[in-house]
C-alpha cells in the first residue's frame, strides 16, 4: 500500500503535528521509501505466532495501596508554560 | 594532567582509594578538558560547578573513611536521564527549559555509590539517530579522523555525546541509553567499550522514553573492567519500573576472572551482510581466532529471522515513540508555540515547532502502523516477528553461551553523509538491533582500525541476563585485540 | 419472554418503535491511591495537590499497579456473577485532550479484567428483567478542566488523573428508561454492598453514558433470538448522565428525537451526544465530533496482568451477602418481593430493616419501616443514615404493639414523640402512661357512659347493627385511645345484645 499527501495530513492531524503543506508530499515519498522496505515482513508466515507482550519473563509486580505521593501541586505545576493558582492554563477548550 | 584524564575508571578509583589522588584535583582536571573540547559538541549542558563541589564532598566522605563503590569519580551522562535541578532536553526544542524535579534510578544509583557528574551530553534528538545529527543542540564530532583526512565524522548515535565524551578523555565514563544500537554502535566507532543490558537489568524510571520495550540504559566506557564496575552499580531492581527484573545483582568485575576455555561461541552466519565493509567481515573472522586461541569453541549458528529485524524495529520503536512522545504538547513543561489560535493550533504548532525532522518522521510512522486498519499488517505482525526474533536466540543458545559478530557495518562515516536518506542511516543499526528485540545484553568492543586508521568493534551478545558471561568473553576479545588507540586532540589547539 | 410488551412501546406517527438500551458505567474504584501511581484519592483537594509525575505524565515517569485497585475490580466482577480473566492486557488509548496529561489513558481494550455477567433488576410492577454484562475493566481517569474561571482559558486540574475506575459495559438489554435507570439503581447497591465503590454520582465516582438505539416493534426480540445487530437502530452514547432522574429524561428525550429524524426520512448518524440537564435535552458534541482513531496497543511499560485462581477463590469467600442473596432471604421470611427489593436497594436501608425485625413479625417490620419510618424521614428530607430513632428503638415499638402493651395508634404518636424528643419508647410510654387499657371494668364504665349519654343511638343500633363501630369510636375517645380495641368489641357486643356478625 502507498501512502499519499492526504494520507501524510490525516495522520500529521491524528499526532497533532504541524506539517506545512509544501512537506506533505515529500514527506509522503519518504514515508513509501519506509514502507516499501517493511514489505519484506510479508514474506514471513506468522500465523500461529503470538504477539511479544512482554519482553521480561516475569509477572506484574503489584504496590501497596498507600498513599506515598502528591501534595506538591507547586512543583507539578512549577515547569508549566502557562500557569495560574497551580492550576495548568490552556486555550478555552470547548466540549 | 592528560595522564590523569586518560586512566580508566578501575585505575582512578583505585588511585583514589590509595589516596594518591583527590576527586577534586580529577574532577578539576575534566572540568578543564571538557571546556577545551567545545569544539567536538559533546555537552549540552555543562555542570563543572556543581561537580567540583560534588568532589570536595566526596573527599570528604574519603577522608571520613565512608567510601562508594564510585566514590569521586567524574562521569558523563547524557541527556536523556532525567537530572533533579539539572536542565534535562533529550536533545530536543519541546523540552526547553525542562527542569526536572526527580533523578533518575540510573543516575541516583550512581550518586548514592558516590559519582560525580560532569555534564549531560549530546544526543540524537529523544535518541532516534545513528549519528548525532538530529540533536536540536548541533552534531557531535567524532573525536577520530580518518588519517587521510581533516573531514569531521560523526561519533555514531544516539549516545554520541557520550561516546565522543568517553573517546576524548572528557570523562572517565558515561552513561547511555541503548534501543536499537545507541551505545553499541557509537561505542564501535569511537573506538571505545558500550554495553546494552539485558531489558529489565537497569531501570528505565527517569529516563526520557523512546521505545518502552526496547529502551535500556548501560555504560560507556574505556575498557571491559570499566563496563563491569558502571553496570554493578547502575543496575538495581527497582519498584518503580514495572519491567525492572526481580533478579539480584552480582558483582560484575569480580565474575571478571576465568577466562573463556571452554565457552562455546556462536557465530550467526546470517550476519554476513551485503553492504558491511570487507574489513569488518576480515576483523570478526580474526575475533573467532582469538577467542579459539584462549580456549573457546566456535560454532556456527543460524539466526534465521536476522534480515527481519530492522524493518520489525522501524515499526514497533516509531509505534512506542509516538505514542510515548504524545505528552509533549506544550501544556505541563517544555516549549509551547506562542499565540495559539485554540488548543488544537496549541498542540500542532508546539509539537511541529518542537520536534525535528526525524523525530515527526518517526512519529508520523508510528501514528500509521497503529492507525484503524492498519494494527495487524504493521504492529501485531511485527510483535509477532519478535517472538520468531527471540526464539532464533533462544535455539542458537541452546549451542552456544555467547555469540559474536560485528557491531557495525563500517566505520564512522562523514558528518552529512547519509543525513538524506533515511533507510541507509537506519541500516547502521544491522548488527545491534536483534539484541534489542529480544531484550538480550550486547556489548560492542574496539577490535581494530581501518586501514585510514578509524576503529572498529566487535560485539558480542549473551543470554538473558548473563552479562557476567558476556563481560568474560568481551575480556577475552578487549585482551587479545590489545586496542590501545586514542584519538589525536585535535580539537585543543 | 422478550415479546415486544405493549407498555415498553412508542407510538410514532408511521408505526410503534421499541427503545433499546445499554450502558457504560465508570465506576470509581475504592482505594487510598491512584491506580498507578501513589497519590491520594480523596476527593475535592487543593488544585494540583494529588498529583504524582506519574499523573502528570512527566518525562520518565512509569506507572506501577495498586494492588487494591485489581481486587476491587475483581470483586466487583465476582459480584456481577462475571466470569474473571486470569490474564488481562493494559492498553494506550491514544488522544489529545488537556486534561489527559500521557496524550493516552491506560486502559484494557481487547483482553479485560472481568468478561461476561449478568445483574437482575426489579421493576415496579414485579416484573425481574436481567441485564447481560459484556465487561468491565480497569482504566485511568482523566483530570478536569475548568471552564469558567477564565474568559479565554481553560484551567486544568490533575487530582482525577490516574484514579482507578472500573468501566462496566451492559449489553443492550435494556428497553425503557425506567429499566435504565433500575438497572444503574441496582449496579449501585452491588458495588455499595461491596465496598468497591461508594457509588456517590455526585462527586462523580459514578458516571454513566447511555446507548440509546430505536428500532420497529419486534427488532429486540429478533435480536435477542440471533443475536445479530441489524435487527437494532444506530445507536447514539448520550454522555453526562450525571443522575438516575436524568437517565429517564435523556433517554426518553434522545429516543423521541431519533424516531422523529427516521420518520422525517433522515437516517441516525452514530455519534456521541451530550445531555444537557438544564434544557432537558441532548445534543451533538462538538469536540467528539472528528473521526476517532485512538491506536490502542499494549502499554509497553506494563507486563501482561496474571491472576493466580486460588487467589480469586479466596477473594469469592469474602464477598458479603448481595441484595439478590438478601432479597431471597427477605422473601423467605414472608416479605413481599416488592418490599423485599425496596428494603435491599441500599444497604444501609436492609441493615436497618434487619436490626429492626430481630424478634418481631417480618412483614409488620417491613410494614413499619415503610410506612413510618420511610415516611418520616421523606418528610424531614432525611437519609436512613441520619434517622433519629434508632432501630433498637423502633424494634421496641414493634415489640409493644405485638404484645398488646400499646396500641397501633399509640405507636404512631409514640414514634412521632421519640422522633422529635428523643427517650427510650418504653420508658415513654411508662412516664406518659400510653398503656393499652384491657382492664374490663374501665371499659364497661366507658361503654356505661356513651349509652348513659346517647339514647337514641341505643336504639338505632338494635336495627342498624353496623353503628357498633360509632360506639367503639366513642368508647375509644372516652378512654384517650389506650383502651384494647378488641376488648372494646366484645364489651359491646355483650351489653347491646349485638348478633356475631355485628
Amino acid at each position: 500500500m502507498s501512502v499519499d499527501k492526504d494520507t501524510v495530513r490525516r495522520i500529521a492531524k491524528l499526532a497533532r503535528l504541524a506539517v506545512p503543506e509544501t512537506r506533505l508530499e515529500p514527506m509522503a515519498g519518504e514515508l513509501n521509501g519506509i514502507f516499501q522496505w517493511v514489505e519484506m515482513l510479508g514474506e514471513v508466515n506468522v500465523e500461529g505466532v503470538p504477539a511479544m507482550t512482554s519482553v521480561v519473563a516475569q509477572k506484574l509486580k503489584w504496590r501497596e495501596d498507600v498513599v506515598t505521593d502528591g501534595g506538591q501541586a507547586a512543583a507539578v505545576t512549577a515547569n508549566a508554560p502557562d500557569g495560574e493558582d497551580n492550576f495548568f492554563v490552556v486555550p478555552k477548550v470547548v466540549e | 594532567m592528560s595522564d590523569l584524564i586518560s586512566m580508566t575508571l578501575a585505575e582512578a578509583r583505585d588511585a583514589i582509594r590509595a589516596k594518591k589522588l583527590s576527586s577534586r584535583e580529577l574532577t578539576g582536571a575534566f572540568v578543564t578538558a571538557i571546556e577545551a573540547a567545545r569544539p567536538l559538541n559533546a555537552f549540552i549542558t555543562e555542570a563543572g560547578e556543581q561537580a567540583l563541589a560534588a568532589a570536595d564532598a566526596a573527599d570528604k566522605r574519603i577522608a571520613a573513611g565512608t567510601m562508594g563503590d564510585l566514590e569521586g569519580l567524574p562521569l558523563a551522562i547524557k541527556d536523556l536521564f532525567c537530572t533533579k535541578g539539572v536542565r534535562t532536553t533529550a536533545a530536543s526544542k519541546i523540552l526547553g527549559n525542562f527542569i526536572p524535579p526527580y533523578e533518575s534510578t540510573v543516575t541516583q544509583n550512581l550518586w548514592d555509590a558516590g559519582a560525580v557528574m560532569l555534564g549531560k551530553t549530546n544526543l540524537d534528538e529523544f535518541a532516534m539517530g545513528s549519528s548525532n545529527e538530529t540533536s536540536h543542540f548541533g552534531p557531535v564530532f567524532n573525536p577520530w579522523r580518518a588519517s587521510n583526512s581533516n573531514a569531521n565524522l560523526v561519533p555514531g548515535g544516539s549516545s554520541g555525546g557520550s561516546s565522543a565524551a568517553v573517546a576524548a578523555d572528557l570523562c572517565l565514563a558515561a552513561t547511555g541509553t541503548d534501543t536499537g544500537g545507541s551505545i553499541r554502535q557509537p561505542a564501535a566507532i569511537t573506538g571505545r567499550v558500550g554495553l546494552k543490558p539485558t531489558y529489565g537489568r537497569c531501570s528505565r524510571f527517569g529516563i526520557v522514553a523512546f521505545a518502552s520495550s526496547l529502551d535500556q540504559a548501560g555504560p560507556m566506557t574505556k575498557t571491559v573492567r570499566d563496563a563491569a564496575i558502571m553496570l554493578k552499580t547502575m543496575a538495581s531492581v527497582d519498584p518503580k519500573d514495572s519491567t525492572s527484573m526481580d533478579v539480584p545483582v552480582p558483582d560484575y568485575e569480580k565474575l571478571l576472572e576465568g577466562g573463556i576455555k571452554g565457552l562455546r561461541i556462536g557465530i550467526p552466519k546470517e550476519y554476513r551482510v551485503e553492504g558491511a565493509a570487507a574489513e569488518v567481515d576480515a576483523l570478526w573472522t580474526k575475533g573467532a581466532d582469538w577467542l579459539k586461541a584462549q580456549g573457546a569453541e566456535i560454532v556456527e549458528v543460524s539466526l534465521p529471522h536476522t534480515k527481519y529485524a530492522l524493518p520489525t524495529y522501524y515499526i514497533v520503536a516509531p509505534a512506542e515513540a509516538s505514542s510515548n512522545l504524545a505528552r509533549y504538547d506544550g501544556v505541563k513543561f517544555g516549549y509551547r508555540a506562542p499565540k495559539a489560535r485554540d488548543i488544537t493550533d496549541l498542540y500542532e504548532r508546539s509539537r511541529g515547532e518542537g520536534f525535528g525532522a526525524e523525530v515527526q518522521r518517526r512519529i508520523l510512522i508510528g501514528t500509521y502502523v497503529l492507525s484503524a486498519g492498519y494494527y495487524d499488517a504493521y504492529y501485531s505482525k511485527a510483535q509477532k516477528l519478535r517472538t520468531l526474533i527471540k526464539r532464533d536466540f533462544e535455539q542458537a543458545f541452546e549451542k552456544c553461551d555467547v555469540l559474536l559478530t560485528p557491531s557495525t557495518p563500517g566505520p564512522a562515516f562523514a558528518v552529512g553523509a547519509k543525513t538524506s536518506d533515511p533507510l541507509e542511516m537506519y541500516l547502521q543499526d544491522v548488527f545491534t538491533v536483534t539484541v534489542n528485540l529480544a531484550g538480550l545484553p550486547g556489548i560492542s568492543v574496539p577490535a581494530g582500525l581501518t586501514s585510514n586508521g578509524l576503529p572498529l568493534g566487535l560485539q558480542l551478545i549473551g543470554k538473558a541476563f548473563d552479562e557476567a558471561t558476556l563481560l568474560r568473553a568481551a575480556l577475552a576479545v578487549e585482551t587479545a585485540a590489545d586496542f590501545k588507540h586514542s584519538p589525536a586532540k585535535w580539537w585543543s589547539v | 419472554m422478550n415479546a415486544p410488551v405493549k407498555n415498553k412501546l412508542l407510538k410514532g406517527e408511521t408505526g410503534d418503535w421499541e427503545i433499546v438500551i445499554g450502558m457504560e458505567v465508570h465506576a470509581q474504584v475504592l482505594s487510598n491511591s491512584k491506580l498507578f501511581s501513589g497519590a491520594s484519592t480523596e476527593f475535592g483537594a487543593e488544585p494540583n495537590s494529588q498529583v504524582s509525575f506519574i499523573d502528570a505524565g512527566f518525562p520518565g515517569m512509569l506507572p506501577v499497579i495498586n494492588a487494591k485497585c485489581i481486587e476491587q475490580a475483581v470483586r466487583t466482577g465476582l459480584g456481577l456473577k462475571a466470569q474473571i480473566n486470569l490474564r488481562s492486557l493494559f492498553d494506550r488509548k491514544n488522544y489529545f485532550y488537556p486534561d489527559l496529561p500521557q496524550g493516552y489513558q491506560i486502559s484494557q481494550y481487547k483482553d479485560p479484567i472481568v468478561g461476561e455477567g449478568e445483574v437482575l433488576i426489579d421493576l415496579k410492577d414485579g416484573e425481574t428483567i436481567q441485564v447481560g454484562i459484556e465487561r468491565l475493566h480497569l482504566e485511568q481517569d482523566a483530570g478536569k478542566s475548568l471552564h469558567d474561571q477564565h474568559p479565554d482559558s481553560s484551567f486544568v486540574d490533575l487530582n482525577r488523573s490516574g484514579i482507578a475506575l472500573m468501566e462496566i459495559v451492559t449489553k443492550p438489554h435494556m428497553r425503557t428508561s425506567e429499566e435504565a435507570a433500575a438497572f444503574l439503581k441496582k449496579l449501585r447497591a452491588i458495588v455499595r454492598y461491596l465496598g468497591t465503590c461508594d457509588g456517590n454520582m455526585d462527586e462523580g465516582s459514578m458516571r454513566a453514558d447511555v446507548n440509546v438505539s430505536v428500532c420497529r416493534a419486534g427488532g429486540y426480540e429478533k435480536f435477542r433470538a440471533d443475536g445479530s445487530f441489524k435487527h437494532l437502530g444506530t445507536r447514539c452514547e448520550i454522555k453526562n448522565v450525571n443522575s438516575m432522574r436524568f437517565i429517564a429524561q435523556a433517554v426518553e428525550y434522545e429516543a423521541r428525537r431519533q424516531i422523529e429524524v427516521i420518520e422525517g426520512g433522515g437516517a441516525i448518524r452514530q455519534e456521541t451526544r451530550l445531555y444537557d440537564s438544564k434544557l432537558g435535552e441532548t445534543r451533538s458534541m462538538r469536540s467528539k465530533e472528528e473521526a476517532h482513531d485512538y491506536r490502542y496497543f499494549p502499554d509497553p511499560d506494563l507486563l501482561p496482568l496474571e491472576l493466580d485462581a486460588g487467589w480469586v477463590e479466596a477473594i469469592k469467600a469474602t464477598l458479603p451477602e448481595l441484595p439478590d442473596e438478601k432479597k431471597a432471604r427477605f422473601m423467605a421470611a414472608g416479605l413481599s418481593a416488592y418490599d423485599a427489593s425496596v428494603l435491599v436497594a441500599e444497604r444501609e436501608l436492609a441493615d436497618f430493616y434487619e436490626e429492626l425485625a430481630k424478634g418481631v413479625d417480618a412483614k409488620a417490620a417491613a410494614n413499619w419501616l415503610n410506612n413510618e419510618i420511610l415516611g418520616r424521614l421523606n418528610r424531614d428530607g432525611l437519609s436512613i443514615a441520619e434517622v433519629p430513632v434508632t432501630a433498637g428503638a423502633n424494634n421496641a415499638i414493634i415489640q409493644m404493639v405485638a404484645d398488646k402493651t400499646i396500641s397501633g395508634k399509640i405507636a404512631k404518636d409514640l414514634l412521632d414523640i421519640v422522633w422529635s424528643e428523643g427517650g427510650d419508647p418504653r420508658a415513654v410510654v411508662e412516664a406518659r402512661g400510653m398503656k393499652q387499657v384491657t382492664d374490663t371494668g374501665a371499659i364497661d364504665a366507658a361503654i356505661e357512659a356513651v349509652i348513659a349519654a346517647n339514647p337514641d343511638k341505643v336504639e338505632e343500633v338494635k336495627a342498624k347493627p353496623k353503628l357498633a363501630a360509632w360506639f367503639v369510636g366513642q368508647v375509644m375517645k372516652q378512654t384517650g385511645g389506650k383502651a384494647n380495641p378488641a376488648a372494646v368489641n366484645a364489651a359491646l357486643k355483650t351489653r347491646l345484645n349485638l348478633p356475631d356478625e355485628g
